[in-house]
């Protein structure tokens, strides 16, 4: 069992080697990064992963680059740790009506 | 006969990031019936009481969403008029040959002003749905309670710019008639946020919310016969671990009996029941923005976030 942390909110939450770390964030409870499509498609989940090693599954280009790949930003829907993890929340949702 | 020109929806082409665990899922835990598989790799899957060859295509890519959407016409001297008319209407066409895709005739494919590419065809061929043709009973048990077992694959809904413009080529040149309809919200400029359309006698065969980006899948959807059966696949989807994005609950738009939940590669579908059985001559329903809530949840009355952001 991993130490997963949110950079901005000092949040943490504890994630194991086989489940991704949006899915333990939402299993703990807690909130910080935003939950969508769980499948690496929608892209809204994306992180830096600041500190910590990691292993992936397949994640959609339109929203991960290689660059961003090699740059350790990724969707945390699609990330699963191999050490304590620092992440940073990049992701954003966009609305598509303007209130 | 009263259902001509556009039948109704034919097949969803969507796109997967791993075909492995895109079949599993479509196969084992929806329940779909697959039906081939060709030469590009693509897997064809129909609904079990769907008689025609497939509904849905799963190609291996590296971004997921929707490839195309196409309709069935009535016959080929059908396909050639609107073929005309879309050209007529300043539309470009394009001609895909019978064989592309595996058991189906030829297409015409056209882009929407939305950035999504539709198709039409008049043949596809009819492999039957499990049953004889004579006598039959009314289901079976090798498919039609195999996983969630939808019973065909009922519409799709997308997202993308000029809304407007994708209602007026429906109703002008494809036929289709507004159902629903959400404006946009008060205080800003004014039009429709999202349209719930129809060529038959459905709730709906095909809808479109308004969005910045173009070409953007918000749902492929399969029919259920109930609201039990709605409840059944939240279980399924619970024991397999799907995703759900929001239900088991009701809409307040089309009043249909729905779960929104994820392939393994993030794209939308829902499991669907209900509604209603509008009529080309009846006035559409409007929903003010302000009430999209209970438009899209009925019994929780809220506008969940990832409605309105989460795409593929």
């Amino acid at each position: 069992m991993y130490q997963v942390m949110l950079e901005e909110t000092g949040e943490s939450f504890q994630c194991n080697e086989a489940e991704s770390a949006l899915k333990a964030l939402a299993r703990s409870g807690k909130r910080g990064i935003p939950v969508g499509c769980r499948g690496g498609g929608c892209g809204v989940c994306k992180v830096k992963v600041v500190s910590g090693e990691y292993s992936q599954t397949v994640m959609s280009r339109a929203h991960v680059s290689k660059e961003d790949e090699a740059n350790r930003e990724v969707l945390a829907c699609c990330i699963y740790p191999r050490s304590n993890l620092l992440l940073r929340v990049i992701g954003k949702l966009q609305h598509v009506v303007r209130r | 006969m009263a259902l001509t020109g556009v039948l109704r929806p034919g097949h969803a082409q969507i796109r997967v990031l791993d075909m492995a665990a895109a079949t599993k899922f479509y196969g084992d835990v929806l329940g779909l019936v697959e039906t081939g598989r060709d030469k590009q790799g693509r897997v064809y899957y129909k609904c079990w009481d769907e008689r025609d060859h497939n509904s849905l295509v799963l190609r291996q890519a590296d971004q997921a969403g929707l490839d195309f959407f196409a309709f069935k016409v009535l016959d080929k001297a059908t396909l050639e008029k609107f073929d005309a008319d879309l050209k007529a209407y300043g539309l470009k066409t394009e001609r895909i040959p019978a064989g592309d895709m595996l058991e189906t005739g030829e297409r015409v494919r056209f882009e929407l002003p939305s950035g999504h590419l539709i198709e039409l065809y008049a043949e596809k061929t009819q492999v039957g749905n499990g049953l004889p043709n004579l006598n039959p009973p009314p289901w079976d048990l090798k498919n039609s309670e195999r996983g969630i077992a939808p019973v065909r694959m009922d519409h799709c809904l997308m997202y993308g710019p000029n809304i407007d413009q994708n209602k007026k080529i429906f109703m002008e040149v494809l036929g289709f008639y507004l159902v629903e309809r959400v404006f946009m919200p008060k205080g800003g400029p004014a039009g429709e946020a999202a349209i719930w359309l129809s060529c038959g006698h459905k709730s709906h065969d095909v809808a479109f919310v308004v969005h910045e980006q173009p070409g953007k899948l918000h749902h492929v959807s399969f029919w259920l016969n109930s609201w039990e059966k709605t409840l059944r696949a939240g279980d399924i989807m619970s024991m397999n671990e799907v995703p759900i994005d929001i239900g088991p609950t009701r809409h307040g738009i089309t009043r249909g009996e729905t779960i929104y939940a994820f392939d393994p590669s993030g794209n939308r579908f829902e499991t669907f029941a209900g509604g209603y059985q509008p009529y080309p001559d009846w006035i559409p329903t409007d929903w003010e923005f302000e009430s999209l809530g209970p438009g899209l949840d009925y019994p929780q009355r809220k506008l969940h976030e990832s409605f309105l952001t989460v795409l593929t």
